[in-house]
């Protein structure tokens, strides 16, 4: 047990004295969580539109209008003709443009049908597309309410038919904030990263510097040994994760609605398989640059199938299955779920169960996979 | 240039002799378009829903078949309280609960106004959103299918031509992008790497003392990582052609060259961290931090720039990768010629410049 307590020394000694890389395990995580949480607020703002009015009647200028009010459309341009809009398209000055074509509320009074085109440019990924399916909400929007003014005017209220009104209700997040979506999640995934690369480059380095031997010759046991190198990386995690929660309610005012101890409860198991599987992969690894480029492969696949980004649910089946083994997609429901809807222990317990199973898995692939005689 | 070549040889051999490494290097870029190919999407089907019918007449039976038949909804469970579905939103089990309120047959025959709730795990706005978007377009085309009503129904056809990408294919998105981030792995952090293992084993100093100019050691030991990276962004390319049919448009040799350009910002990039750090494990954070993370988040690769708030959007104007994507989506998708990407390649140009002036500043510094 003494031994023990020394090698954590050792350990902690080495991480403090190295003026290079502690800035770098302590601000830019921070400013990463800062940056990331702001760049990942993915509500599509600001598209560019330009709209080609030919029709020049009330409802015309009333849907500008209810384009104009919804604040996420800056509206370039009104040119006059198509080709003019087509021009504005091609040297990427919009990126939808809206054509009403002319007669176009003569028509729509007289057989109830209207159209208007919408042309895209789909090149810019989400910015156009979801701009444009926004642009399909207030179009909608503007229908029922000329409808109404229509109907209300030419038919008795019984032909209508039935009315179905749906109303949504968004529970824990009414005003759909999406920092508080992603800020929690990237917690999660900023931890595990940083404590993967640190412990996956640890025993590696030792062994490529030679100061493995050193140790080798002292009396310490296998488990000793991986403690040893656990414990720290497990306090800086910990420690980590702290300090992240509160730049998340200081900053972006996360709502912490469930159980603290039930997140760090959490990140210490997740942490601990985590570690697991960093310390294995510097086992099985020849160079700090072999062992880097390891972990480096699974991080990128983890954090893209986390779950954080896109939604486990919109996977094909056989990659959901795939997420089960992945410590970051469970770190990131778990933070979701606790933080922002409070969902109790056992609430979540699937994601523990097989966290710790995980971590079981994990470690026992590190202690094997260590020897200290080549 | 004798020693010289030896030395590249010395050092592919060194790269050629670590098969794993090798296999990642290769199997990263595919595997990363694979995932991006096939799992990583924002469509959503098979929604998992949980309905909460106070009726349990014959037609709110049929407004629920409706909504689960698009392939959009999967029912999980029927609910009889509020708070089985609060249950439910707890686990993560379901997304969206579904309330039809009582004598829903009686009243939609009676032509009145019937009130649905649509309530959703707003923990995930986006997803919520569009949930809730979707499902209240089923109920309203299931108004129409099954109301008898005298009134002409009033409706706006939208039109909509997707330009350039007509299907909305996402790999014409990814696959760029792709690009962008491997090189950006390879070659900058890889070089940061090799050259910060030296000075952390002592074997720089063994080098500088040999006869080769220590510009040529720096050379002989980044080139075979170019000479990889190359390979791996015609691989991404290839496999975009083959598996995703994303064309190119523009001429393949302008295409080629302009990532040789950004090759050599990415070269420049590693140099100059290498120079800066002393061990591997400040070299890897740095890359990680400053090259990967900006080129994953502020490129426009995953988020729209456009979005962001001003200040990333500042910041994004640094960032390599952002000019190098646009510029191979306008040559691979619009079939753009020199002259439209000349003002970007001009930046990227700008930016090896500088930064190698940099690394040589810093490298003159250190081994004076």
């Amino acid at each position: 047990m003494r031994r023990l307590g020394y090698i954590i020394r050792k350990e902690f000694i080495q991480i403090l004295r190295n003026k290079a890389i502690l800035p770098l395990m302590t601000i830019v995580p921070i400013v990463q969580l800062i940056l990331l949480t702001f760049a990942a607020d993915s509500e599509v703002e600001n598209v560019r539109l330009a709209i080609v009015d030919l029709d020049r009647s009330p409802a015309s200028r009333l849907l500008i209008q209810k384009i104009t009010y919804a604040d996420r459309f800056i509206i370039e341009d009104l040119p006059a003709s198509v080709r003019q809009a087509d021009f504005m398209m091609q040297n990427d000055d919009a990126d939808i443009v809206l054509t009403i074509p002319g007669q176009f509320e003569k028509h729509y009074l007289k057989t109830g049908q209207g159209q208007l085109q919408l042309l895209v440019n789909a090149i810019n990924g989400q910015q156009a597309t979801v701009g444009a399916a926004y642009l399909g909400t207030i179009i909608q929007g503007f229908n029922e309410e000329l409808k109404l003014e229509v109907t209300r005017t030419v038919f008795p209220a019984q032909a209508a038919g039935p009315i179905l009104k749906t109303e949504p209700a968004y529970w824990f997040n009414p005003n759909l904030n999406f920092k508080h979506f992603m800020a929690p999640g990237i917690m999660g995934e900023l931890v595990t990263i940083l404590v993967m690369l640190l412990t996956a480059m640890n025993i590696v380095r030792e062994r490529e510097i030679g100061t493995i031997e050193q140790i080798n010759v002292t009396p310490i046991r296998k488990w000793e040994f991986i403690l040893g190198k656990m414990i720290p990386f497990l306090i800086i995690g910990m420690i980590l994760l702290a300090v992240g929660l509160s730049i998340g309610k200081i900053l972006f005012d996360v709502p912490f609605r469930g159980n603290l101890i039930v997140v760090f409860a959490y990140c210490f198991v997740n942490l601990t398989a985590v570690l697991g599987l960093g310390l294995f992969i510097s086992n099985i690894s020849d160079t700090q640059q072999q062992a880097m480029l390891t972990t480096f492969f699974f991080v990128i696949i983890f954090i893209l199938m986390s779950g954080l980004f896109t939604p486990i649910e919109s996977m094909p089946e056989f990659a959901q299955y795939l997420t089960i083994p992945n410590p970051i997609a469970h770190f990131v429901h778990v933070m979701r779920s606790v933080l922002l809807k409070g969902s109790s222990v056992t609430d979540i317990s699937y994601s523990f169960k097989v966290t710790a199973l995980l971590s079981f898995i994990f470690n026992t692939l590190a202690v094997l996979s260590y020897r200290k005689v080549n | 240039m004798r020693s010289f070549i030896a030395f590249i040889k010395k050092e592919t051999f060194h790269i050629l002799r670590d098969t794993r490494t090798l296999y990642i290097l290769f199997g990263m870029p595919i595997a990363l378009v694979l995932i991006f190919g096939y799992t990583v999407t924002n469509e959503f089907k098979n929604a998992s829903v949980a309905v909460y019918d106070k009726s349990n007449d014959p037609l709110s039976g049929q407004l629920i078949r409706h909504l689960t038949s698009s392939g959009h909804f999967r029912l999980i469970k029927a609910v009889r309280s509020v708070e089985e579905l609060e249950d439910l939103f707890m686990t993560g089990d379901v997304k969206l609960g579904i309330m039809i309120p009582a004598h829903f047959e009686k009243n939609f025959h009676d032509h009145k106004v019937i009130s649905i709730q649509l309530i959703t795990d707003a923990t995930e706005p986006n997803y919520a959103a569009t949930l809730t978007t979707y499902a209240s377009r089923m109920i309203q085309s299931f108004k129409k299918k099954n109301a008898v009503g005298s009134m002409p129904q009033f409706t706006i056809d939208i039109e909509t031509r997707m330009l350039y990408n007509p299907t909305l294919i996402g790999a014409y998105n990814f696959i760029p992008g792709v690009v962008a981030l491997i090189l950006m792995l390879i070659c900058a952090m890889m070089t940061s790497l090799t050259i910060a293992r030296e000075k952390e084993l002592g074997t720089m100093d063994l080098l500088l003392v040999s006869p080769l100019n220590p510009i040529l050691i720096i050379l002989g030991k980044v080139t075979p990582y170019i000479v990889l990276s190359f390979i791996n962004a015609l691989v991404v390319f290839g496999m975009g052609y083959l598996i995703f049919e994303v064309p190119i448009r523009g001429s393949m040799v302008l295409l080629l060259a302009l990532t040789v350009l950004y090759l050599l910002v990415a070269l420049a990039l590693g140099i100059l961290i290498s120079t800066k750090s002393n061990t591997q494990q400040t070299a890897m954070m740095s890359s990680l931090f400053t090259l990967l993370m900006p080129t994953i988040l502020l490129s426009g690769f995953i988020f729209p720039i456009a979005s962001m708030p001003k200040f990333l959007q500042v910041i994004s104007m640094i960032i390599p990768a952002k000019y190098f994507i646009m510029i191979e989506k306008a040559i691979m998708l619009k079939g753009a010629d020199w002259n439209a990407v000349a003002f970007y390649s001009g930046i990227l140009a700008l930016m090896v410049l500088v930064l190698f002036i940099a690394a040589w500043r810093n490298f003159k510094v250190i081994y004076k």
